[in-house]
């Protein structure tokens, strides 16, 4: 499968609060911000530490403004993210795809 | 944000004696394989990678270069890699300019470049660096004795995922006269951690 976002693309993380094991990061959910990198192909840790099938996918190196993050800060912070904690801003308003529109 | 790692280790260190005890005693672990692997990896486990991996860099061009575009494939010209693990983990250099810097932390729980730094220091695991770094980093380097303000622009790389970072340091000035080994001698875990200066 190939990868759904390339390096330049503005991308939401998601808002989803699992009650499971997840690798997003709390501060990051629902944020936009841009692919700076492809980092590889790993399990989705998500279902990984459930003992779920995880098949590889991509995780990508994405970079928000703390300004986005925090509501302030001129920093920015890179999270490495699996694709399944993406969606692309291009599919808003409303984010009909998964109903997780900001 | 999930539990501090540098809180109940007495538990925790029982807890994995316990684990290891009973897988032992399952057959499924060879004790003094383990401890063999682990003796090993450990035993080259030393910031002073990371320092020679920094001077090879302020001293060859062509290897920063490398250095920078793919880490794992360049650390083997000195020798190195980051396969000491269960699998080789990706490894990513950030740059150090003079208008900008980077700092390295892991949000979730305390992901590290071990093989090229050594084990971690405390307060990399501990809940107040990973909470705060992320949100104010420029506070959070004052407390290290490290003032940066703007115009330098702070990049934090929170390791979430598979990859591993580390800094690459400017090179300090009046270092021109200096060979590599003198060189690496000058690079400090803190500074491929990006908490310090050089």
């Amino acid at each position: 499968m190939a990868e759904l976002f390339r390096v330049g693309d503005r991308v939401r993380a998601s808002r989803v609060d699992p009650a499971y094991h997840t690798r997003l990061p709390r501060y990051a959910r629902g944020a936009v911000g841009t692919v700076t990198g492809l980092l590889g192909r790993h399990p989705l840790p998500d279902r990984s530490a459930r003992r779920l099938a995880a098949e590889p996918e991509p995780v990508y190196a994405v970079r928000f403004a703390a300004a986005e993050l925090f509501g302030e800060g001129d920093h920015t912070v890179t999270i490495d993210l699996w694709e399944s904690y993406l969606q692309p801003v291009a599919a808003e308003p409303g984010g009909a795809a998964t109903g997780q529109s900001r | 944000m999930s539990a501090d790692h540098a809180g109940p280790a007495a538990e925790l260190a029982a807890r994995v004696r316990r684990l290891e005890g009973l897988l032992e005693q399952r057959g499924l672990i060879d004790a003094v394989r383990l401890d063999r692997a682990l003796g090993a990896f450990l035993a080259h486990a030393s910031p002073a990678n990371g320092a020679r991996l920094v001077a090879r860099a302020w001293v060859d061009e062509g290897f920063r270069q490398r250095l920078l575009a793919d880490a794992n494939a360049a650390l083997p010209e000195l020798g190195l890699s980051m396969g000491g693990g269960l699998q080789e983990q990706r490894l990513v250099v950030v740059q150090n300019t003079a208008d900008s810097h980077n700092v390295i932390v892991c949000t979730l729980c305390s992901c590290y470049p071990l093989a090229l730094l050594g084990p971690s220091p405390t307060w990399y695991k501990s809940e107040a660096y990973r909470s705060r770094v992320v949100r104010d980093p420029r506070a959070v380097l004052r407390e290290f004795g490290f003032e940066l303000e703007p115009p330098v622009t702070i990049s934090v790389w929170d390791a979430s995922a598979e990859t591993r970072y580390m800094v690459l340091p400017r090179r300090p000035a009046g270092t021109e006269d200096l060979g590599e080994p003198a060189l690496a001698a000058l690079v400090t875990r803190n500074g491929l951690i990006g908490v310090a200066p050089l």
